[in-house]
This record gives structure tokens, sequence and C-alpha cells, in this order.
């Protein structure tokens, strides 16, 4: 198979405007007759979909959940990034692509980030112009922060709630279609199965999740916005009930999951505290701003925390070690997000954790509260000593993080003003995902995948506050003109029959898969195979990855499969509401995208990005890329359980020099 | 520790619910949801009907989740989720109420889901801004007021739980429209379908089943976000003024 990128011609910062200019469009009469089906509701989905009902076509959407206002977008803190440059800071079009191409590992299009970074600048207008409140200067004009480690402030912001701001913006307009009758609007509805028909996708079977009904629905387009797949590890910053299966589905059609090895690992999040532990919360990445990090020196003092018989308070000075100023003296606390991860792996392996299960590293804010106090006295003329400074030194934290602070101390039952934070790092965002050309679509023609759910902008790793530009970018502004390219080859198409054997049949497979589920009976929950596959991707396809671990984590994989389909207990039947077959269904394809994400790491036999392979490392222990021989994009195809094939895309560099990242 | 559960099940929106005892041992460490997961696990080890709740995120912020535990929608924390709530809130032996937000406009779907989409309904009828995709003029040329942008802010923080509406005793969603008003007609952009927003979502209210304000105030004490009941009055001036001034 060939993979076409269809990236179109001429100097990369004219590309989307004139491919755009050039585009084949679609008359408004022929619209109305186009039928689009969107998949997920999140930013890239929701916008998606308000945007092409806006333009005329007919839009059928769907999400599992009870609202399309609940997708797992709501939950992200930080920031979106623009290239306004509205700072005067020096930031520009090209200085955002090119801070995404080297942050995402120079494993990523050139021609679609760049197209990214222009489009940016429309989101933040277009957000701002549907009520988004983000944060404002005292003279009413837009404020921005730096984030990431990047050297401009591109980041616009509502407080740490931006991505709730920026999804009810989107559902807003979504409701705004609804109501006009351009969208139809199907919730509490899961996609189970893609319908293709002559090899272009058409359509896709539903399971009501209410009554249990199976569904039929045909279309002209297919656009998948379902999301990330980070749930594989069980234990994730995701939402319960994010899931790959939608996009699994598609595989199982002939889409391909390009990269499933590139996951980000969220440095900042809360530890682990039991086996009963349902997911894991991230504390905004801005808290390494202020906060250091540390573990004790000895191993003794370590042990001696996890068993409580000392506190933090109790270690000095001289026996703690600020790994990541010591390793990193340029960068220190503020290293991107894989490599403070991988840190904090490495003083855990060695046995200086903190927390009670060992996997736990020190944020502390002493010094921060110290420095801040001591200004705001002497600025303000008051009293140094030492009460005092604290007790100014914390007011102004209060200010910075409070809430943060708060929901701390709601989760772990500590005050973090007292006693220094422990964190560890947990799966949170994943840049791998379905394969797409320049045009979003999938080589299934017909099948598009936007936002988390392809592969396409961020490489091995993505910056800080770069998914909710790309979820938007995709939604708003890329994928209703793209979409275009296709539906004009559609205009003599008429209305797709939900009838046909291709569907009927589909819906058969879906019913016998779901019954099936059922009817094995078996003694172990599905919760129980989801934590057990979540452990062994996690410990061989986790921070760390290497030969050995990899081979032996397919093999559990496998293993695991097989126990899944003789021993596994859903109760209930698949008429009815049934949460339980819900995840059964998830977590079975969660198996097969989790044996693929380890063949993947595997193949791979460089360190790139949020890919750390053991194997190739450079003499001073840091990641060391391969660019002779990696240079591609992996593009799996589902073998009917039997080893994946892996497709390659050549990834061409014209515009920007390949770099070793270095942070020391 | 040991908990009493005293829980509400119900097969179907159409079926007669009962309250079920159950025991669960649980940690101070384990928020609320994870101590049900250990139930319903220990339920499916048994092969009996796992209880039905409604979850997703588990941060406060997606607005799924939503228990009335012993009498109050999200629990007895105050600006605290369903989710949010821990169990160190609560020692050995102490019995809980478990029940679904209850309400007209609420149909209960299974135990403790519940059908929300009424909320959707109030806002399909307005609760928004008109504005196409590439209409929108750039960000910066409507400066907006600092205090302004952050009292909008304060209004649009609503997480569409209902939890507002499963306490107030007359089921009314006042609150919730009022803040989706507030959120839009105090900010320039949103101003020009102030009253014909107003208007519409009030009416859409009514239709949904909702029921009417008596300003009894339990909305504002139970919201997780702590919004205002400021809106509330927000909005009645603004109804009051727009059908005085419009003319259909």
């Amino acid at each position: 198979m060939k993979l076409d990128s269809k990236v179109p011609e001429g100097a990369l910062a004219e590309k989307w405007t004139k491919y755009k200019s050039s585009m084949p469009l679609v008359a408004p009469n022929n619209k109305r007759r186009l039928e689009v089906i969107v998949v997920g509701t999140g930013l890239a989905g929701a916008s998606a979909a308000a945007t092409m009902g806006e333009l005329g076509y007919n839009v059928k959407c769907f999400t599992f959940h009870d609202s399309p206002r609940r997708a797992h977008s709501i939950a992200a803190q930080g920031g979106i990034n623009a290239a306004k440059n509205y700072q005067n800071d020096g930031d520009s079009v090209f200085r955002l692509f090119y801070d995404t191409i080297k942050g995402g590992d120079y494993r990523s299009r050139e021609a679609n980030v760049h197209r990214l970074a222009e489009v940016s600048t429309d989101i933040i207008d277009q957000c701002t112009a549907q009520g988004v409140p983000f944060a404002r200067e005292y003279g009413g004009l837009l404020a921005n922060r730096s984030f990431g480690g990047v050297q401009v402030s591109r980041t616009f912001y509502a407080r740490g709630q931006t991505g709730q701001q920026l999804l009810i913006g989107a559902y807003q307009a979504l409701s705004r279609q609804i109501a006009k009758g351009s969208v139809d609007m199907y919730n509490r509805h899961e996609m189970l199965d893609l319908v293709k028909v002559d090899g272009k996708a058409r359509g896709i079977i539903t399971r009501n999740l209410v009554t249990g009904e199976l569904e039929r629905f045909s279309a002209h387009a297919v656009v998948l916005a379902t999301g990330g797949y980070g749930n594989v590890y069980y234990l994730s910053t995701n939402a319960m009930n994010s899931n790959v299966s939608a996009g699994w589905r598609a595989v199982r059609r002939g889409a391909l999951m390009a990269n499933p090895c590139y996951n980000q690992i969220h440095p900042t999040c809360i530890p682990v505290s039991g086996d009963y532990q349902s997911k894991l919360t991230l504390m905004s990445e801005s808290l390494r701003n202020d906060g250091r990090i540390w573990v004790p020196k000895s191993k003794e003092d370590a042990q001696a925390i996890k068993e409580g018989r000392k506190t933090a308070l109790d270690i000095v000075e001289e026996d703690r070690d600020y790994y990541l100023e010591r390793r990193y003296p340029a960068f220190g606390n503020l290293v991107p997000r894989d490599v403070a991860s991988r840190a904090a792996k490495v003083a855990c392996d060695e046995g200086n954790g903190v927390a009670p299960t060992g996997l736990g590293v020190f944020l502390d804010f002493s010094s921060a509260i110290q420095r801040y106090g001591l200004q705001e006295a002497n600025s303000r003329g008051l009293s140094t000593d030492d009460t005092n400074v604290t007790k100014l030194g914390k007011e102004i934290i209060k200010n910075k993080y409070g809430n943060l602070f708060q929901m701390y101390e709601k989760i772990s039952g500590e005050n973090p003003y007292e006693r220094p934070m422990k964190i560890y790092p947990a799966i949170h965002y994943t840049m791998g995902g379905i394969w797409v050309d320049y045009n979003l679509e999938t080589n299934v023609p017909g099948l598009f995948a936007i936002g988390e759910a392809n592969f396409s902008d961020h490489g091995a790793n993505r910056l800080g506050a770069s998914a909710l530009m790309q979820g938007l970018a995709d939604g708003y502004f890329v994928l209703p003109y793209t979409i275009g390219n296709f539906l004009s080859t559609q205009i003599r198409t008429d209305k797709i029959a939900n009838d046909t054997p291709e569907f009927i049949q589909a819906e058969k497979d879906v019913k016998e898969r779901l019954q099936g589920l059922i009817d094995i009976n078996g003694n172990q929950s599905v919760e129980s195979f989801h934590k057990k596959l979540g452990k062994i991707i996690w410990e061989n396809g986790g921070m760390s990855r290497n030969e050995t671990g990899l081979k032996k984590g397919i093999a559990e994989v496998r293993a695991l499969r097989d126990e899944f389909y003789k021993d596994v207990y859903v109760p209930g039947t698949i008429s009815e509401f049934n949460p339980e077959l819900e995840k059964a269904a998830r977590v079975a394809d969660f198996m097969e995208l989790g044996e693929t994400l380890l063949f993947d790491a595997l193949n791979r036999n460089e360190s790139c990005g949020g890919h750390f392979r053991e194997e190739s490392v450079s003499d001073e222990g840091e990641a060391k890329r391969d660019d002779n021989n990696y240079t591609y994009v992996a593009a799996w195809e589902w073998n009917d359980g039997q080893d994946p094939k892996v497709h390659k895309e050549k990834l061409k560099f014209d515009n920007v020099e390949l770099k070793t990242r270095s942070y020391k | 520790m040991k908990l009493n559960l005293k829980i509400w099940r119900q097969s179907g929106p159409n079926d007669k619910g009962y309250f079920d005892m159950h025991s669960v041992e649980a940690n101070e460490h384990m928020s609320f949801l994870e101590m049900l997961d250990v139930l319903n696990e220990q339920l499916i080890s048994e092969k009996k009907d796992p209880i039905a709740f409604a979850h997703d995120c588990r941060e406060g912020i997606c607005g799924t989740c939503n228990l009335v535990i012993d009498g109050r929608p999200h629990g007895p924390q105050k600006g605290t989720t369903t989710c949010q709530l821990h169990m160190r809130q609560y020692k050995d032996d102490d019995t809980i109420v478990i029940e679904p937000f209850r309400a007209t406009a609420f149909p209960i779907i299974k135990d403790l889901v519940v059908d929300r989409s009424s909320l959707d309904g109030v806002i399909q009828a307005g609760g928004y801004i008109s504005v196409n995709t590439g209409q929108a003029v750039d960000a910066n040329a409507i400066p907006v007021e600092q205090e302004v942008a952050a009292d909008a802010f304060d209004s649009a923080t609503c997480i569409g739980c209902g939890a507002c509406i499963a306490a107030c005793p007359n089921g009314s969603a006042m609150l919730f429209t009022s803040a989706k008003v507030s959120h839009l007609g105090k900010l320039p952009q949103g101003k020009v379908e102030h009253k014909k927003r107003v208007q519409n979502m009030v009416a859409q209210m009514d239709k949904e089943g909702f029921g009417l304000c008596s300003n009894v105030g339990a909305c504002e004490a139970e919201c997780p976000k702590e919004i205002s009941l400021d809106n509330i009055a927000f909005m009645n001036r603004a109804f009051i003024g727009s059908v005085l001034t419009t003319e259909d």
C-alpha cells in the first residue's frame, strides 16, 4: 500500500492558501443533498459538525455521552496556543510552526503543522466571538502567558478551565445548528462498526445505550472525532469512558493506526494510592514554574518516608536531590514533559521514590514561598521575620495556584502549603492515531479523522496548549473545507440506503460480537481485565521501552486476550442499558490496539519524543534519535490477529533542519 | 472502614424503585465513586446486577456524575461534585443514603442514572451567540473590561450537572438558565441577541417541564461550582425588560 500524503505543491507558507482557493467547491443546492456523519462531540467533533451544518450539509452527529457538552476536551486546564503576536514578542506563524515541529522531535508532517499554525489565529477570533471568556488585561484586551518552555507568550487561557470554556463555545455553536435542524444529534449512541460500500465509508452501526437497540446510519462521508486511546493504560488522566473503539473498528475495516507508540506522559499528576484507583488526576504544568522537584538522596530516608516514619520536612537541604536541577542545569524544573517524566521514573526505579507505593517525587513550594514572601515584605516595607515572610509567600502562591492546591488537598488529604506535594507521571495524551493525509482523509475513501483521533500534527511529542488548538483547527477551519474535495465527487450519488447487504451484514456482526461477550459467562470482571492490560502496557510500553520487555508484553497481551474470551463475565443482556457490556467491547478493542502499540514501539528502535528506547541513548544517557532510519510515519494495518503489518510514509523536511533537542 | 449503603434501585423509567441495602469495605483515600466501583466489583463477582451510576471525567468538570448523598445533591462538601468527594469525609459503620437527582424533567433511566437532555433543550432554544465559523472579527477588536469578563466567567463556569434542579423543591432550572443568560448577556458579543435569548430560553424551560422559581435558594447552596443567585436576579430583570420592550 502506498501512503500518499497529498501535500500540495508550492512554498510551505503558500500551500494552504493556494490549495484552499483551488479546491473544488460543492454548490449550496448540492450541499443540501449530501449527508455527513460526525462521531464524537469534543472540540474537534462539535466544531466540525457545527461548521458543516452552517455550510448547509446534512449532518448526523453522535456521542456516547448523555449530552454533547461532556467530552473530555472539557477537562483541559492550561490554554490554547495561537500565533497572534499580541504581545509583540516576536511570535509568528513560522515560529509556532517551528516550535511544534521541534517539540514533536521532527516526526510530524511539515505542511500539516504549518497549516495548523496559520489557522491558529482564526480560532481565537472565532471563540471570542462565541463568548468564550478568555483572560483579559486591565485595558480589556486579551491576556497571554507562556507555556511549556517556549520563548514567547502565545497561550490564551480561561482561568484553569480553558478546555471547558472552548468546548462550551463549540457545544453552543452545535446547539444552534441542532435547533435549526441542520444537525441531527444522537446522544447516548455508541459507534460499534464502520460500514463500507464499494470501498468507501458510507455509514456506521450504533448501539443506543439506553435501549440497547442497534441502528444503521448511512451518509456520503464519515468523520471520526473520537479522541485518544490513553485508557489502554487503564490508569490515565483521560475520562473513564474515553476509548478507542470507534477508531479501532475503522482500523478493523481497513484504516491504518499511525504511530501508536507516541504517547505523552505528563510529569505532574497525583500518584496512585491503591489498587481500587480508577483514574489519575493531572496538576497543571504551570506548577513547575514555582515548584522544585526532589527526592531524598539516601534510600534509607526514602524508605522512612514511605513507611511514614519521616516526612519531607525531616530531610535537611543537604540530603535532598533536586535531580532535574542537577541533571539539566539550563532548564532545571522546566524541562519538557517527556524529559521530566523519565527523570522521575529513574529516581523512583533507583529506590528513592517517596509515595507509599515508592512511585512518587516531591514538588516543593517552600523556596518559592520564601522568595515571594521576602519580595513582598521588602516591597511593602513589612517585617522580614520568618513567620511574616512565610505568611506573605503563602498568599502569593495562593493567588497563583489556589484552585490547584485546593484540588490536591481534596484528593490527597494533605495540605500542600505546609508539605511538598507528591507527584508522579501519568499517561495524558496520545499523539498517535488514525493515519490521515493532508485532507484529513484516511486511506479509506470518504472516512476522515480529526482532533486527537488522528496522528497528524504533534509528531512524537505534543507541546503544552496545542491539543485544543489542533482540535479546533481541524473542526472549524480545515475539515469543513477539505471534505469538499471528496464530497464534490459525490454530488451525483443519491442518498445512501441503509438496508443494503453491507449494512445488514455489519449490524449482524456487531450483534454477534456483543452477544458473544455475554455468552462467555466466565468468572472475571471486565474491569479486572482492563487493569491487567493496563499494567502490561505500562510496564512494557510506558515511559521506557526495550526489546525484551516489548516482546514479553506482546506475548502477555495475547495471552490475556485468550483468557478474556474464555473467562470474562458480562452481566445482563445486549438489549438493555448495560454499562458493563459497553466496557467489555471497549476493553476487547483496547487489547488489540495495545498489542499494536507494542509492535510499533518494538519496530521503532530509536528514542524520539515520548518514545524512549533504552537501546537508543547518547553517551550521557539521553534520548537519541535515528534520523537515517526512522524519519517516517509507521502506519499499522490490522492483520486478523496475526502480527500487524507496517506501512511507511517517509517524512520530508524542506524548511527546518533536524537537530538534537538539548536541555542541559 | 465498613460502610452501610442504602441505594436506590430502579430497573427502568416506568418501573417502581426501591432502596436496597449493601455494605462495602472502603478506605479513606478512595473517592466516593471508587467506593461504588468496589461495591460493583463485589456484586459482579457474586453475579448480581451492578449499580448503574453516571460518571466520566472524575475531575469535577464534565458534569456527568449526579448523586444525591444523604439528601444533598453531590453530597455534604460545599463546592464539590460527587466525583471529587472522598471517603475521608466518612467513618467506620456510617450509613449513607444514595439516590439519583430527582426532578420531573429528569426521568430515571436506571438506578442512579437520569436523562438530562432537557438541559440541552434549554441551550438549543437560544443559549448561544449567532456567529458562523469565519464571520468573527479580530479578537482584540472589541475590548471587554476585565471585571465584566470575570463576571461573565463566573456564570460560564456552570458544568450543566443539574444539581440546582435536583436541589429545588419545584425542580426549577432558573439557576442553570440564568447562568447562561448572564454569561452571554454580559459580554458585548452576546448583547445583540440578549432580549430574544432570554424570552426563548425561559419559554423552553417551561416546555421542558422545569418548575417555577420560588426563591428558595437551595440551588445556589448545592451548586458544585457555587454559581450565584445574582444570575437569577439578572435574568428576571432582563426578562421583564424584554417583555416590555419587544413587539412580538
